[in-house]
């Protein structure tokens, strides 16, 4: 693997106050391919870095429904037509009995394919990025808050970069080699 | 209260960072030595496990004739062992689920341990109701697939329903638990230091970053799948509760049966929470994190699941003799005086007479007491499945049928052994998963500390 050209610029911060400060500054200059990596969910950066609303509590929801529907459907035809058994004169339909179950189905489905769409959506299982080489990127998940821009990004000025983000008072601005 | 109480009554304690809870969290797994208690704990976890192993290997090779089971009282002790560990695992995900959602401070530091608990509790639950079937292999005819036979399993009935719930109910346990671990592994993987330590968490953490991206995700996923438990675990043991009232058998046939098993339920989650809790914040040092506070909150829902009780107690005394029906009255009366009174008693006693010195703020503040007072729950809890299954299949409709159920050693194995396998996987979690939620903690202490700066 080569190890030469520059992946991104990082900004490592003390605390999540100046990191979103550091975000806003960025958006306010129209800059691109701008990530944050924080030791936990700063509620802050959503709206300055991707307001989009995430997709996963709607599939969830449709997954749920699926689930419902296919899980009825299958007791209420195997009951009805794949192996029909008088019990004590009860209709072979009594569609209440299968109510219990289909929840059940119901949340199984929704919660086996949440997890997917969220691992989907997170890329999870891509165990490696280059950010990850960033000096200090194991704090990340600990105590400091990592701002990241892709040099790949569309109108990616480094020096400009750096003086914006020199301004937002960062413990340490670092190269992340690709 | 006096200063110095208000400050042990805080959610955590002050001058806390979030560096100082990652390290104190994190280096339990990774740094410190394994503690002495923690290698005794697992040896004796080990050694249940083990007796467990050897009463299932006899059950498999004599078959179920060796538990004291015969006709009428086909569910012996498995199914009140199923129902009592089903409904421990319940409390646990109570308290990471419902009070999530009720955004409760005190849950953030308890939640991985509640968790954790109702893992291994449902792991004890789930293998009951298979060895209990006799011939256990075959289990998977629960399972609608296409076969030679033409069958289908009975949908319309409880103990199928039941069968998808717990299906439901583990499958889901297991990825909401480890959904909200994944962070937490992502900052073991970043702080290992040997090789193969790192390698593992790496994996484990998917790869995780905490990009902003992730945690939009994460936040959107976690608030959803909470919403989704929280309901699950009472429909659950609403369904297990239904086990018994879909039968006609006298004792059973009650429609309380859904609300009363779930109060059970979650009365005995909490007072093993509560145990657990007390035990391993003096035993890994963690006064500052997990305090007072938490003691205080799970003393408190104990006591208020002691009264939900204590009224489906009332009324399963009260309805045999409202309702006229003279098989009611039976099973009621030998509840009441018959072979297993003691069990009756018992369980009256355990779980509502003592644990009303709940009450007493200087007994919430002992925590030997709470940890007798929760045992002993746990205990009366046992006693209450074991009356619900056996005391009722004893009387029934026919008087010729009246033969008492007498456990062999066998039955006491098996319980003592499942005790085993909970501890056993407990104890594997404590040595190698971080026991409180690194990254919702970080939050609370910016939150706390900001406060009060």
């Amino acid at each position: 693997m080569s190890r030469t050209g520059l992946y991104g610029i990082v900004a490592e911060f003390a605390d999540a106050d100046r990191l979103t400060a550091a975000a806003r500054r960025l958006r306010e200059a129209g800059v691109a391919g701008v990530e944050a990596y924080t030791p936990y969910p700063v509620a802050e950066l959503d709206a300055l870095l991707d307001p989009r609303p995430s997709p996963v509590p709607a599939i969830i929801l449709g997954a749920g429904l699926l689930g419902a529907a296919a899980g009825f459907l299958l007791q209420y035809l195997g009951m009805k037509f794949g192996y029909p058994l008088n019990i004590g004169g009860r209709p072979l339909d009594s569609w209440p009995a299968y109510i219990p179950s289909t929840y059940e189905i119901a949340v199984l489905t929704a919660i086996v394919v949440g997890f997917g769409a969220f691992a989907t959506a997170t890329r999870l299982s891509v165990i490696y990025e280059p950010v990850m080489d960033a000096p200090g990127f194991e704090r990340a998940s600990q105590d400091r808050f990592l701002l990241c821009v892709e040099a790949a990004a569309p109108g990616f000025d480094r020096g400009r970069l750096e003086a914006l983000l020199a301004s937002a008072m960062p413990s340490r601005i670092a190269e992340v080699p690709r | 209260m006096s200063a110095a109480e208000q400050r042990e009554f805080r959610v955590i304690a002050p001058g806390q960072t979030i560096g100082s809870i990652t390290d104190a969290i994190s280096d339990i797994v990774l740094e410190e030595a394994t503690p002495f208690g923690w290698w005794i704990g697992f040896g004796i976890s080990v050694a249940l496990f083990l007796v467990l192993v050897a009463a299932l290997s006899w059950l498999f090779v004599a078959g179920i004739g060796v538990w004291g089971i015969q006709n009428p009282v086909a569910w012996g002790f498995a199914i009140a062992n199923y129902v009592w560990w089903i409904g421990l695992a319940s409390g646990g995900t109570i308290i990471s689920a419902l009070f999530f959602l009720t955004r409760s401070e005190w849950r953030t530091a308890t939640n991985r341990i509640a968790e954790s608990m109702m893992l291994f509790c449902a792991a004890a639950a789930g293998i009951m109701p298979i060895i209990h079937l006799g011939r256990w292999w075959y289990f998977y005819w629960l399972f609608p697939y296409p076969n030679a036979m033409g069958t289908w399993p009975q949908f319309r009935s409880p103990l199928h329903w039941d069968f998808v719930a717990l299906l439901a109910y583990v499958v889901a346990s297991i990825l909401f638990w480890y959904i909200g671990l994944i962070p937490d592994l992502a900052t073991l993987r970043d702080r290992a230091r040997g090789r193969r330590a790192r390698l593992g968490y790496a994996v484990a953490a998917l790869g995780w970053r905490g990009s902003s991206r992730q945690w939009r995700h994460f936040r959107a996923t976690y608030l959803v799948f909470a919403g989704l438990m929280a309901p699950l675990v009472c429909s659950v043991h609403s369904i297990v509760g239904l086990d018994f009232a879909g039968g006609l058998w006298p004792g059973w046939h009650s429609t309380q049966f859904p609300p009363y098993f779930v109060f059970g339920a979650v009365l005995s989650g909490f007072a093993l929470v509560l145990i657990l809790v007390i035990l391993l914040r003096h035993a890994y040092g963690l006064q500052a994190i997990i305090t007072m506070r938490h003691v205080d909150v799970l003393a408190k829902l104990t006591l208020t699941c002691t009264l939900l009780i204590a009224y489906a107690y009332l009324i399963e005394a009260f309805m045999p003799f409202y309702s006229g029906n003279a098989y009611e009255r039976t099973v009621a009366l030998a509840d009441f005086a018959g072979r297993y009174a003691w069990a009756y008693w018992g369980k009256i006693t355990l779980n509502v007479v003592v644990a009303q010195l709940l009450w007493v703020p200087a007994i919430r503040r002992n925590q030997l007491a709470l940890i007798a007072i929760a045992a002993g729950i746990i205990v009366g809890m046992w006693l209450e499945r074991m009356l619900i299954v056996i005391g009722s299949l004893y009387r029934g409709f026919l008087p010729a049928n009246w033969i008492p159920f007498v456990p062999t050693v066998w039955d006491w194995l098996t319980l003592i052994g499942s005790i085993g396998l909970f501890l056993t996987g407990f104890f594997l979690f404590l040595r190698f998963i971080p026991i409180v939620t690194m990254f919702e903690l970080r939050e609370l202490v910016l939150r706390k500390e900001g406060a009060s700066r």
